[in-house]
């Protein structure tokens, strides 16, 4: 039996608020990438994008990376990573993932610079250095056709070098997504398609729309969650008009300075 | 209006809740919301009664567990509370009688806490002695709270399952109480009172409530997928999740218990005695 290939799922997005159903993408995909007996999922990061993005009723970063903190406390192989959400400026997907997967490669190499031969772990399965996968769901896989969004060399990055995993719910059809797309079929093999049969279609959204109306959303998040959200007021009528009239940064940013591609 | 002009109400849910899942907690937490928006209704607790063993369901795991697994599940709710009484009775027991036995107890709480109105404990004391004559289920309660069935579509329509209900249970569910339904297709739930002659009758009695974040985690898909080893994290209270892990239950062969066997109720009916 060859050894499972390790990996690390990454989940950018506003995560405003993070939910229940936010949390289950990391256990669906997980449970769907070790039963195909290649993979053994090592890690997962929530990656809350930063202000920067100018989407609108986006609150502010501190108030979202503290709100996943909370809710993935429970959780002992799901962290929050803050370095995106900290930079000046809305940060590329791709620029994010070099970035972590940057870091995993180096925490590997120290790790492994300590042994001098085959490790020493009976249970340690792994030999290789984990890879870095896109953790996301259906509604992320149409984004790659709204123009502008993304650049074609940044979709050919995210799918041929690192690779997707996406979580379907609801009615969304990502193998059309995939399909409709020169560069996502191209790489199909490296994406992984995982059904989530219970439709259950607990948005941020709705989430938020709830909050405004003064409803209830216990049991669509973490109690921790909802109780900072009630401490700092956040997601009010005013909160959902903030970048109204801004244009989302992607949109700007790309025309202006796009990101240079590896091989440049 | 002032609140003590409010009607209280006290929702109950009878049900397998095999497992329970976040998806009856948000039941609840819909169905206050709405009623409390009409400005008429003050929800002041939620009750899940669970079904006992005797109902033969297939799949249906023992009450015990049922029942852990709701208290689990509601410790971190100030308002929803788990009863056993249903669930710890030899055998099955009719919604309409489980409506019976709470309202009761709703009566004599309220009667307890009033002792120095007495004029209120005469009202309290008339609706108690009208209840009790079951041919009087059109009698207004006018100051003790009202129980009211909190359910899903899937409830309301069983209405119309032959022999799965006594016809003057229903007319006594929805005349004397009332239903709060949650359901995501709202015409189908209207179409349905409006197709029925006793749920018509009494559909003033019955609030369809709208539920627009689609939530289909039911207990069925949750079974099947521990059966499979699939995850259920977050589709449940973690503590529940773990509950199961820790007592391996759900598996192919809980999923087997009563495979052969009728459900209870349809037993019951459709004796000879039956009406």
């Amino acid at each position: 039996m060859s050894a499972r290939i390790p990996l690390v799922l990454l989940a950018c997005g506003s995560f405003n608020p993070i939910t229940n159903q936010h949390m289950r993408l990391f256990e669906l995909a997980r449970d769907h990438l070790h039963q195909t007996g290649q993979f053994q999922v090592v890690g997962g990061i929530v990656s809350p994008v930063s202000d920067g993005y100018g989407k609108q009723g986006l609150v502010l970063a501190k108030h979202r990376i503290a709100m996943a903190r909370l809710a993935l406390q429970s959780s002992d192989w799901v962290s929050v990573d803050d370095w995106e959400s900290q930079q000046p400026d809305w940060t590329e997907t791709v620029v994010t993932m070099r970035y972590h997967y940057g870091r995993i490669l180096k925490q590997y190499q120290e790790g492994t610079g300590k042994d001098s031969g085959p490790t020493t772990n009976p249970h340690h399965l792994t030999s290789s250095s984990p890879r870095l996968k896109l953790l996301c769901g259906a509604d992320f896989l149409d984004t790659f056709k709204v123009p502008g969004l993304w650049l074609d060399d940044h979709v050919e990055e995210v799918a041929g070098r690192f690779g997707l995993v996406c979580v379907s719910r609801g009615g969304l059809e990502p193998e059309l997504a995939v399909h409709e797309s020169e560069t996502l079929s191209r790489h199909w093999r490296n994406i992984f398609l995982v059904r989530e049969w219970v439709r259950n279609e607990t948005s941020a959204t709705e989430v938020r729309r709830a909050l405004r109306r003064g409803l209830s959303v216990k049991y669509l998040l973490p109690d921790s969650v909802i109780k900072y959200i009630h401490q700092y007021n956040l997601y009010t009528g005013d909160s959902e008009l903030k970048n109204k009239d801004v244009l989302l940064r992607p949109l700007t940013k790309q025309t202006e300075m796009p990101v240079k591609t590896l091989d440049d | 209006m002032e609140p003590q002009d409010l009607t209280k109400v006290v929702l109950l849910a009878c049900g397998s809740f095999n497992p329970i899942t976040n998806m009856h907690l948000r039941m609840f937490e819909l169905a206050r919301d709405y009623l409390e928006d009409t400005g008429q209704y003050i929800v002041v607790r939620g009750i899940i009664s669970a079904v006992g063993d005797g109902y033969k369901k297939k799949g249906l795991i023992e009450a015990c567990h049922r029942v852990d697994m709701a208290r689990l599940a509601t410790d971190t709710s100030d308002w929803i509370k788990v009863d056993a009484w249903e669930s710890q009775q030899p055998e099955w027991v009719e919604t309409a009688k489980v409506m019976r036995h709470h309202y009761k107890e709703l009566m004599t709480a309220e009667q307890n806490n009033d002792y120095v109105d007495t004029a209120k404990k005469r009202r309290i004391e008339a609706t108690k002695h009208a209840f009790e004559d079951p041919s009087s289920y059109h009698t207004r309660r006018d100051n003790g709270p009202q129980l009211k069935l909190l359910c899903g579509a899937d409830v309301l329509e069983s209405f119309g399952v032959p022999n799965l209900w006594k016809h003057e249970d229903i007319a006594e569910i929805v005349g004397r109480y009332g239903l709060v339904c949650i359901t995501r297709n709202g015409c189908d739930a209207h179409k349905f009172i409006h197709q029925s002659e006793v749920l018509w009758k009494h559909h003033k009695n019955i609030h369809v409530v709208r539920e627009w974040v689609t939530n289909e985690i039911s207990a069925t898909h949750v079974r099947r997928a521990l059966c499979r080893g699939q995850t259920v994290r977050y589709l449940l209270p973690d503590p529940v999740v773990s509950y199961i892990r820790e007592h391996g239950l759900y598996s192919a062969e809980s999923e087997q218990k009563n495979a052969d066997v009728v459900l209870a109720p349809l037993q019951r009916h459709t004796g000879p005695s039956s009406s």
